[in-house]
């Protein structure tokens, strides 16, 4: 499509402000961890990687970095399943309630993290509490569970639309059981959709904080929480600025890969 | 050695509450070329597939070489499939595809590779073993779906619509060679299709099928030259029917009375000759279709009714046929050529 010269001016202008908005902020984030000035003065009278070393050295970072990886995995794990199950009961078999079956399952992702976080905070006090199982690493892992499984379900659901039923169908009739035709075909064929998705997932756990506050005990310090609450405090703002660069950099790996994975096609000779 | 390959007993297959087969009995013979033949929603994809195993019947049976299948998983039965889209394993190279049976069978590797070689040079595709499905063309695509569901030597060999996607230079190129094939290998094919042509040139008999049953089992000459049903008659060639009081005057009989238009001599009104004991009726030219090879008049009776005549342009010419158009003609044809079409039941 062509279009005339101001409107391509005007959209370019457009465009590169809103990229500006998203990703000016984050440089700045890098450029002040690198700031010698405690309160982050402006311009940086120089360059440092001091609160590189503090952060290195800092007990609590490190203790929640490994809080979040671990949440992180739990959750995937279970979506990985649960997301990959439901995706072939809807995609494969024609039941009642299959598209009921399929908006539930969408439904938590768009429900606010407060509503979900409140729910399950009452839920996991009035049910899990009497048994003895307290709010927790296995409460937040669960919690986040419930939004990791859309991703995974999506991303297989998406792969299974465009994949001819008949691969299945073909390799059963070659001889294969169902589960062996499961193994040598179906599975490789979603495999980097399962891939792609449980990225996806292990991403949304590894940043989130309103469902946390509400599932976690006051044992459990995932990365963000640990932010969030050093954020306040002058003497940790340059590390707080040096933990949040790191994320920057860790997050593009997940979200590149997941990409490159979810625009392969079935069809394709690269999966 | 003239054994059944297949029989099936009153098969039926609902959806719902449509009845997709509604009670069909076929016996297929050991060698035989079958195909199953009929417009889309007649049940007959849906015959394959239960004889497959990938649907189950709703009732009837199955029986493959003597033996009750009907319960089966697909997998239990030497029964292969060659897929409309051809279903080739898009993660796999060609070489493993067409081994992928052979495998699940535990041939040992040397063994697979050698028969996959072999199979593939059989459908003419050697070398390009080590190729993605995604790299070959739809002609060798198919050739690769039916080296794969050959190459373990199954009993049947069940065929959807395989020649569907090509394009028609090169379908008429695969009748030829899946006939050939067949008669090489002498596996029992059974063939589904919904074009006539197709049905007509490759098979040693054919099955007629209309809203989930058998209209007619026959060799193709019998489908052709005595059509059992007014469907098969408009289904396969040129529907050119006469009933009511058209049939009455130009047959002299009641009922329902097919000719084929390439047995129909189309003579001016006012000229002479022709056979003088021919059957034969007069009319009205309203269009005429120039085939190149040979042209189509439509024909208007006085008796009633519309005839269509096929004529070869042996000393025609696309103009001379074009003044036929409006004019007044006769007709001629043989009375053998005159078959009672017994009405549908």
């Amino acid at each position: 499509m062509n279009l005339s010269r101001p409107a391509r001016i005007t959209l370019r202008i457009a465009a590169g402000l809103g990229f500006a908005v998203i990703y000016v902020p984050l440089l700045l984030v890098l450029v002040n961890s690198l700031n010698p000035d405690r309160s982050s003065g402006w311009p940086p009278p120089g360059l440092t990687f001091h609160w590189w070393a503090d952060a290195w050295h800092s007990t609590g970072a490190r203790d929640a970095l490994w809080t979040s990886v671990k949440a992180g995995l739990g959750a995937t794990a279970i979506a990985l399943v649960l997301g990959t199950l439901i995706a072939f009961a809807v995609q494969r078999f024609r039941f009642f309630g299959r598209e009921t079956l399929s908006f539930l399952v969408v439904l938590p992702i768009a429900l606010p993290g407060i509503v979900t976080g409140v729910a399950l905070n009452t839920a996991f006090r009035t049910v899990l509490e009497p048994l003895g199982v307290g709010l927790g690493m296995f409460t937040v892992v669960v919690g986040h569970a419930t939004f990791c499984i859309v991703v995974v379900f999506n991303n297989v659901v998406a792969r299974l639309r465009r994949m001819a039923g008949s691969y299945e169908q073909a390799a059963m009739d070659l001889g294969a059981t169902s589960f062996r035709a499961f193994v040598d075909v179906t599975f490789p064929l979603v495999r980097s959709a399962l891939v792609a998705g449980g990225l996806l997932a292990f991403a949304l756990s590894f940043d989130e904080i309103v469902v946390t506050t509400f599932t976690a005990g006051p044992g459990v310090q995932t990365l963000p929480i640990w932010i969030f609450s050093n954020m306040a405090r002058p003497q940790q703002a340059p590390v707080v600025n040096v933990v949040a660069a790191v994320l920057v950099l860790l997050s593009v790996i997940p979200i590149y890969l997941a990409q490159r994975l979810s625009s392969d096609t079935a069809t394709g000779s690269r999966i | 050695m003239e054994g059944k390959a297949i029989r099936l007993q009153s098969l039926r297959k609902s959806f719902g509450k449509t009845e997709a087969v509604a009670g069909v009995d076929l016996e297929i013979s050991d060698g035989e070329f079958f195909s199953m033949l009929g417009p889309s929603g007649s049940g007959k994809t849906t015959v394959l597939r239960m004889i497959a195993g990938f649907e189950p019947p709703t009732g009837g049976t199955i029986e493959l070489a003597g033996r009750d299948v009907t319960r089966l998983a697909p997998f239990e039965r030497d029964v292969h499939t060659v897929f409309q889209d051809y279903a080739l394993f898009p993660h796999m190279t060609i070489e493993q595809n067409v081994a992928y049976g052979l495998k699940i069978q535990k041939v040992s590797k040397a063994d697979r590779l050698r028969r996959a070689r072999e199979a593939l040079a059989d459908v003419r595709l050697d070398g390009l073993g080590d190729r993605r499905p995604s790299q070959l063309s739809g002609g060798q695509r198919q050739r690769v779906a039916l080296a794969r569901a050959l190459v373990s030597r199954p009993r049947v060999l069940l065929l959807d619509e395989p020649l569907g996607a090509l394009d028609l230079k090169l379908r008429e190129q695969m009748q030829i060679e899946l006939k050939e094939l067949q008669r090489e290998v002498g596996i029992t094919f059974v063939f589904v299709t919904h074009d006539q042509d197709e049905a007509l040139t490759m098979s040693d008999r054919i099955a007629v099928f209309n809203r989930g049953r058998v209209e007619q089992v026959g060799t193709p000459a019998e489908i052709y030259e005595r059509p059992a049903t007014p469907f098969v008659a408009g289904f396969v060639g040129t529907s050119n029917l006469l009933t009511g009081p058209a049939a009455e005057q130009v047959v002299g009989e009641t009922g329902t009375f097919s000719i084929r238009p390439e047995k129909i001599r189309v003579l001016k009104e006012d000229r002479d000759g022709g056979t003088p004991d021919a059957s034969g009726a007069v009319g009205t030219v309203a269009e005429v279709v120039y085939l190149g090879d040979a042209t189509r008049f439509l024909v208007d009776l006085d008796a009633g009714g519309r005839l269509t005549a096929l004529q070869q342009n042996l000393e025609t010419s696309s103009e001379d046929v074009a003044a036929y158009r409006g004019s007044r003609v006769r007709l001629q044809w043989q009375p053998r050529h005159t078959v009672r079409v017994p009405d549908a039941p």
